[in-house]
């Protein structure tokens, strides 16, 4: 027998450490980098190839750059390197583009807002974070009064919407907790319809609605608009409501309040004067353009791709054959085709004498087809699903809402996190093509600025430029898929 | 084994129908599936379906949860009858708990979670109440201690003891079990089979389809054998394991009781 050998008697041996030489730098450079004569080789050249690539490629870049110069021919006095100074003269309008200068800071707080709106959001450990995100539903309605201008009634409605509606329809007591059934769903579509009507009636279409009640007089239209107003608020301080009369009634009147306001034209007593001064939209341009576009397209598209991917498995023929043709069509064409249709042919399909925003329809593209590939990107998640997981959830006696929001979509969405962020890292580039129908993104203005005399030749510096802002943007979304990755995973196996 | 078969005679039965299954055909495509099936069941009344694999068995039990439409026949469960309508499906489900073979715990939610969550969104309990209900039927399988944990951490017989707890949870009047101790470890067979033993005690009307012959025999009230989509014989459990009708089942307890 060979139990004489053994160190401790059967089911008294202890845990011990690993053998010694295991782990550390030496062991770790041994294993990865010399492991073998062909590894040794390949790690040799790739450190000669690093030698001959690095340094040079970091002197041009900072040692022997200007950063501080008139021309580029005074560039080149003071050093050999990159010309940034031909960079830092156009900052401004490589960040802002034609914006009035006056009104650049503007977008300076809007920035501000947009990272203070995304804390809450990107970082579930925020505190007070329920309180946070009450804002950041607020925030595209500020953003849009801030970046656009007008009286700030679409701020106002954004902040109604924000802390009123919001809260009433997905956080109110439990004691309605079927709100987040179709039912909470169709009252935020209603209020987001209600929104877009006023917002493309101040800014976007030019042709003016009268149904006759101007001989109202504006001090009761206004009296008007501040009733439906305050009766949107009633859930808010009659706790008593049931669950579903609190939301139909919450958003139903803030509809009305909104639609109101449309058709009625009252803009809270101060009709005529803007507090913000209307900068339109083809002065918008460089990084701020980029952001609008890339920031709208992702919030947007997001919500309407898993709509869209629920919709192509619906068990509805119909909602299930619109939802497949929509994403096969969009898919099929390309972005640049759509922006085209976008800058031209939708001209002929609105009524004659509206003025449509470019940048509304260059936006409603963008989001239509990122919205086309997030729907395959989640449908790939949907389909990883076990049956048995709805199987539980119906036979509980969940609805089919509540089991996507609760059950399927966090588990499919959680996969679909690489994919769906690779979606919105080729969007947020995708927004260059933009250029191609005069819209001056970074690239635009980039191509424009090359052309000042004084400064030709420059254009390595510019698109270096422009690729660095690009790839922080992207590498920061990259990271954070990882980071979120990590975070929701729960240690689970599928078997 | 005496005191066992005596504790299936002590429960008692009512006379109150929980469910009535009347001539229900069921069919896949073009597949027969489930043929003439007529069964009630009584409150209080622990019933074991078993037969071979393929026979229609588990189509059956979620056939009353709506789980699997039937095309023919009726099925009434505690007097409201099973139609296409969401409503009556609805109402159905909230008194029908089922505990599936892999167990299908929700993996994003912790198992206090998994079990709080029905109750609140279906039932409209506050989060509070929900969580004590949780809790009690978390202690009553014997493993109030992993609430906190995600079912991934489990293993595979706490698993489905939390999945009875979910099911508990929403305070069912009839628990339908389908396989669940088929996909566990020999080891963990017991534990779950005791929680069962236990629900059966209290008095749960219980459909369960199992190969376990020896829970058939401790708590089952009745015996169905089913092959190939139909009722082929019932009985108490002691006239049917000693005494088959039938060549089918004759065969059949040849072969599971062999090994």
């Amino acid at each position: 027998m060979e139990t004489a050998t053994r160190a401790y008697p059967p089911g008294e041996h202890p845990d011990q450490k690993p053998p010694i030489g295991q782990s550390g730098v030496l062991y770790w450079m041994h294993k990865n980098l010399f492991s073998s004569p062909f590894n040794v080789i390949l790690t040799l050249l790739t450190a000669y190839f690093l030698y001959l690539l690095l340094p040079p490629l970091f002197g041009w870049l900072m040692i022997d750059s200007v950063f501080v110069a008139d021309s580029r021919d005074h560039c080149r006095e003071l050093g050999s390197g990159a010309c940034w100074g031909f960079i830092g003269k156009r900052l401004g309008q490589f960040t802002y583009g034609f914006y009035p200068h006056d009104e650049r800071w503007r977008v300076v707080l809007c920035f501000a807002l947009f990272v203070a709106a995304c804390v809450p959001i990107l970082w579930d450990g925020a505190p007070n974070r329920k309180k946070w995100l009450y804002f950041a539903a607020a925030f595209p309605f500020i953003a849009f009064w801030l970046l656009i201008g007008g009286n700030g009634s679409i701020a106002a409605y954004g902040i109604l919407f924000a802390l009123v509606v919001v809260p009433v329809v997905y956080f109110s007591p439990i004691d309605d907790a079927d709100g987040a059934d179709t039912g909470g769903l169709t009252y935020v579509l209603l209020a987001v319809w209600a929104f877009l009507l006023i917002g493309l009636q101040n800014i976007f279409f030019s042709t003016d609605v009268d149904i006759g009640i101007g001989g109202l007089g504006n001090v009761m239209r206004t009296l008007i608009t501040l009733l439906l107003i305050g009766l949107t608020m009633v859930p808010l301080f009659h706790r008593g409501m049931a669950g579903k009369l609190r939301r139909q009634w919450a958003t139903g009147f803030f509809a009305l309040a909104a639609l109101w306001h449309f058709v009625g034209g009252t803009n809270f007593g101060f009709s005529s004067d803007h507090l913000l001064t209307i900068v339109d939209t083809d002065q918008f341009g460089g990084f701020m353009l980029t952001m609008v576009i890339g920031v709208t397209g992702i919030v947007v598209s997001l919500p309407l791709g898993i709509l869209l991917a629920l919709g192509r498995q619906s068990d509805l023929h119909i909602i299930r054959w619109v939802c497949t043709g929509f994403i096969e069509f969009i898919r099929g064409v390309p972005l640049i085709a759509l922006l085209f249709v976008a800058s031209t042919m939708l001209n002929y399909f609105l009524p004659p004498g509206s003025n449509f925003d470019l940048l509304l329809r260059v936006l409603i593209m963008v989001v239509l087809f990122s919205a086309a590939y997030l729907a395959e990107v989640v449908r790939g998640g949907l389909q990883a699903i076990p049956k048995g997981q709805t199987e539980a959830a119906d036979a509980m006696g969940l609805r089919y809402w509540q089991s996507m929001r609760l059950i399927v979509l966090p588990q499919a969405l959680k996969i679909s996190i690489p994919g769906i962020v690779n979606t919105f890292i080729g969007l947020f580039k995708d927004t260059t093509l933009v250029v191609i129908i005069g819209l001056l993104d970074p690239l635009g203005i980039g191509r424009a600025s090359l052309s000042d005399t004084k400064w030709q030749g420059l254009s390595t510096e510019v698109y270096v430029f422009i690729a660095i802002f690009f790839f922080i943007c992207c590498f920061s979304m990259s990271r954070y898929s990882i980071y979120l990755e990590n975070k929701l995973h729960t240690g689970h196996r599928e078997d | 084994m005496n005191d066992k078969t005596e504790l299936a005679a002590q429960l008692a039965v009512s006379d109150q129908q929980m469910i009535r299954i009347q001539q229900m055909h069921k069919w896949y495509g073009q597949f027969h599936v489930l043929k003439d099936i007529n069964l009630t069941v009584n409150a209080g009344e622990r019933i074991v379906v078993c037969g071979p694999s393929g026979s229609g068995k588990s189509t059956l039990i979620r056939c009353i949860n709506r789980l699997e439409e039937h095309q023919k026949g009726e099925i009434w469960v505690d007097g409201t009858e099973l139609t296409s309508d969401l409503k009556q499906i609805e109402q159905i489900r909230r008194e029908v708990g089922m505990v599936f073979q892999h167990f299908n715990l929700f993996p994003h939610l912790t198992v206090l979670e998994n079990c709080t969550l029905a109750p609140i969104w279906v039932r409209k309990m506050p989060k509070a109440e929900a969580e004590q209900v949780a809790r009690k039927y978390l202690e009553r399988v014997k493993i109030p201690e992993q609430a906190d944990k995600y079912p991934g951490q489990l293993s595979g017989g706490q698993q489905q003891r939390v999945a009875i707890a979910r099911s508990l949870c929403m305070n069912p009047k009839i628990m339908l079990f389908d396989e669940p101790t088929s996909a566990l470890d020999p080891e963990m067979i017991k534990e779950v089979l005791d929680v069962m033993v236990e629900l059966a005690r209290d008095g749960m009307t219980m459909i369960c389809v199992t190969h376990e012959m020896g829970f058939a025999k401790t708590v089952a009230n009745r015996v169905i054998f089913m092959d190939e989509g139909e009722i082929i014989e019932q009985n108490e459990p002691e006239e049917f394991f000693n005494n088959p009708q039938s060549p089918r089942t004759q065969e059949f307890l040849s072969q599971i009781l062999l090994h």
